[in-house]
């Protein structure tokens, strides 16, 4: 039972079936979706590591698999992801009871005076399917909010996001912010977005410059291995 | 079900109501002042004997008279074609049904070419770098053979956006002589696609071998008349204003067979036409009726489509240039004639200047290619593959094609806005206004999937690689390696122990070999 459970958890996480509402890309799969399995598993006793391991990471390593021969596109690989983050809420606090740690916190923003977040959406949807903590600050954030984010909920890392010529200058200033309340060097910053490149990342003393949200999760990915 | 082409809802037009009246009538003058010249008495005779006024020439080397035509005999001619026509296929649901009033485009390949282009893609090193190797695309080009023809239909047969079959190359091979041409082309393109085939006559004597063969496969007359799954084209009248004698003997049996057939003119504006628009279409339009006028008069009925192959003359060397704009202007003007007088319209596109694949064949072909389909022809020959205006035919450039006729193909599907797509739209919209991240993107995939999103350029390379020739290099070979439904093994040894000349290596089931 516990096994069938894991098996359609992880086919569900390949469809892309957040609940049983949505369809998936088999038509002929319905039935519950990975939340009410998530939430299954665990009625059934089976382990927060188990339900990671064997179906949600199973099942989105498939995923990629997939999106890289070009048989899934994005819209699959965010479904996917999607489901994979709903299922992480629900573990969020048994892991957090047994003192189990996720792969990282993330916190994500579209810096001062830039209001557009479809590349930020998509990236936060990408490291929470991943295994990423995220905490999505939203869009056009005064400098101040961000450091003092930084300051209190601490992620490991920083998303910065900005679409304009104009406005990608503040993330250079949020930077600046984080040495001026000496934070820099407690947090990772990235950078994204059409504006910016990995020469403006070096310029302004970023860590990283991320073309999209699977470059993210490369570069986090990277990071968490050489902290192991 | 026949193929069901693509409806054009409004065809785009050039010409007013106006211009397209004068045009006619200064073709009927044409008819009357200078009229035509015809070398062929057979068809003298016919004109003279239905009211034509005819004069004989001289002095001349050959025989010729003066041929005038009244209106009336065009007229009579015109409401005596058939409005629809119906051109057959071994597949009967490769059949065409093109009705003069109805602007459904089908897709057809095109013409005849001496020259075969092979591709190789030799590797080159970079002298500064020689870790760095790129491969280019080398064409060479050699005389076409049978064996040519037969991986060409094999392709087209395969290549979805095409409707109908044109034999692409001339077969020069060293046992193929006059004489048994025709049986072999028509036989190689027959076994290697299920579409309707199209082709010119080399020999009038060959006709009937060729219509026996097209019995054979259909199974008798009476089939054939109900499926007639081979059809000819026959350029008549050579411009300027001339019945030449051989085709138009080839034309006067054809039509006795009651076959369908493209009356086509090709006058080139500038040398055997005017240059001005007006010129070359009042000539051109008195050149398809002159012999749309004799297929009425051989015998009543006959499926006849107006065929049309204007174009302009380059002005650096005189010859044809079918990437000029104004050669796209005239073909639309043409298919507005055609509808005029509600006949299917035998249009081309896609002809190009260039000799080799590449931006300017893209360019050149893609321009035409969009605006004539807009015009709505029924039958456009759309030079799959060709190259070179008519002389090279490339099966790379036959997939290249492909691709853009996918995008035409896609363009011109009708609005997706109903109400039930405005509801479910209106579903979405307050769905995702109400959510944090505001995304549309869980609705793409059953859209995605269900064909209603158009599919990228099927030849894109990753990254800034341009892999294009390559790629569709790949997608040829897959076509290639595809079996196709040849013609069975009974009526494959009939053929082959009833109509002379068909060369023995064509015969798929190795009999007599």
């Amino acid at each position: 039972m516990s096994e069938d459970i894991i098996t359609l958890l992880k086919e569900n996480v390949i469809q892309g079936r957040k609940t049983q509402d949505d369809e998936g890309i088999d038509e002929e799969l319905t039935g519950p979706g990975v939340v009410e399995l998530t939430q299954s598993a665990l009625d059934h006793d089976i382990s927060p590591a188990v339900i990671i391991k064997q179906g949600l990471t199973a099942g989105m390593q498939v995923v990629g698999e997939k999106f890289s021969t070009k048989e899934y596109f994005i819209p699959d690989m965010l479904a996917s992801a999607e489901a994979v983050g709903a299922a992480m809420d629900i573990l969020k606090p048994l892991l957090e009871a047994s003192n189990v740690e996720t792969k990282g916190k993330f916190a994500i923003v579209t810096v001062k005076g830039d209001i557009h977040d479809i590349g930020k959406n998509i990236v936060a949807i990408l490291l929470k399917g991943a295994g990423y903590e995220v905490n999505d600050l939203g869009a056009d954030v005064p400098t101040e909010k961000i450091v003092e984010i930084v300051r209190e909920y601490k992620p490991d890392y920083l998303g910065l996001s900005a679409l304009l010529t104009t406005t990608m200058v503040a993330m250079g200033e949020v930077i600046e912010a984080l040495k001026e309340n000496g934070l820099r060097d407690k947090v990772k910053v990235l950078i994204g977005g059409a504006a910016v490149s990995n020469e403006y990342a070096k310029e302004i003393g970023a860590d990283a410059y991320c073309v999209d949200g699977f470059e993210a999760i490369r570069v986090l990915d990277a990071c968490q291995e050489a902290k192991a | 079900m026949p193929r069901e082409g693509i409806l054009i809802d409004t065809p785009f037009e050039r010409m007013t109501k106006e211009q397209v009246e004068k045009i006619h009538q200064a073709s009927m003058e044409i008819l009357i002042d200078p009229g035509l010249i015809c070398f062929n008495q057979r068809a003298t005779e016919m004109f003279n004997s239905n009211g034509a006024q005819v004069t004989p020439v001289s002095p001349s080397d050959h025989p010729c008279w003066l041929v005038k035509i009244p209106e009336k005999l065009v007229l009579d001619a015109l409401d005596n074609a058939p409005k629809t026509v119906k051109l057959g296929a071994r597949n009967p649901h490769n059949s065409l049904i093109m009705k003069g009033e109805e602007p459904r485009v089908f897709f057809i390949t095109g013409s005849e070419t001496n020259i075969w282009l092979d591709v190789e893609f030799p590797t080159y090193v970079k002298k500064s770098d020689p870790d760095t190797e790129i491969m280019v695309p080398e064409f060479k080009p050699r005389r076409g053979t049978v064996a040519d023809l037969c991986q060409s239909a094999h392709v087209c047969e395969h290549l979805e956006t095409l409707d109908g079959y044109i034999r692409t190359v001339n077969i020069q091979d060293k046992d193929i002589t006059e004489d048994n041409k025709d049986v072999n082309k028509f036989f190689a393109s027959l076994n290697n696609t299920t579409k309707h085939v199209m082709s010119g006559l080399t020999s009038l004597s060959q006709l009937d071998n060729v219509v026996n063969m097209a019995k054979l496969i259909v199974g008798g007359e009476e089939e054939l008349k109900a499926n007639p799954i081979i059809s000819f084209i026959t350029c008549l009248v050579k411009s300027p204003l001339q019945f030449v004698d051989d085709t138009t003997e080839t034309f006067i049996e054809i039509c006795r067979r009651a076959l369908p057939i493209v009356v086509s003119s090709s006058p080139q504006a500038g040398s055997t036409a005017p240059i001005k628009e007006a010129g070359i279409m009042a000539q051109i339009n008195a050149e398809v009726l002159a012999g749309i006028t004799l297929s009425q008069l051989v015998n009543k009925g006959t499926p006849v489509i107006y065929g049309s192959v204007p174009v302009r003359a380059r002005m650096d060397t005189l010859g044809d240039s079918y990437g000029a704009v104004e050669t796209s202007q005239y073909n639309i003007d043409c298919v507005q004639m055609a509808r005029f007088y509600k006949l299917p319209n035998y249009s081309t596109s896609g002809v190009c200047d260039t000799k080799t694949p590449g931006t300017q064949a893209s360019v050149e072909r893609l321009f035409s290619d969009i605006l004539i389909t807009l015009s709505g022809p029924q039958y456009l020959h759309c030079a799959y593959g060709l190259l070179d205006c008519n002389s090279v035919f490339c099966l790379l450039q036959a997939v290249l094609d492909d691709a853009h006729f996918q995008m035409i193909r896609f363009f011109l599907k009708p609005p997706r806005i109903n109400e039930t797509e405005i509801a479910e739209t209106l579903k979405q919209i307050r769905e995702v206004a109400a959510t944090p991240q505001k995304l549309y993107i869980s609705y793409i995939r059953r859209v995605m999937r269900s064909g209603e999103l158009s599919a990228p350029y099927p030849f894109e390379g990753d990254g800034e690689a341009d892999n294009v020739f390559a790629l569709a290099y790949q997608k040829m070979q897959q076509l290639l390696s595809k079996p196709v439904e040849h013609i069975d093994q009974a009526t494959t040894s009939k053929i082959f122990r009833e109509i002379p000349g068909i060369l023995p290596r064509l015969n798929v089931y190795e009999e007599g070999r």
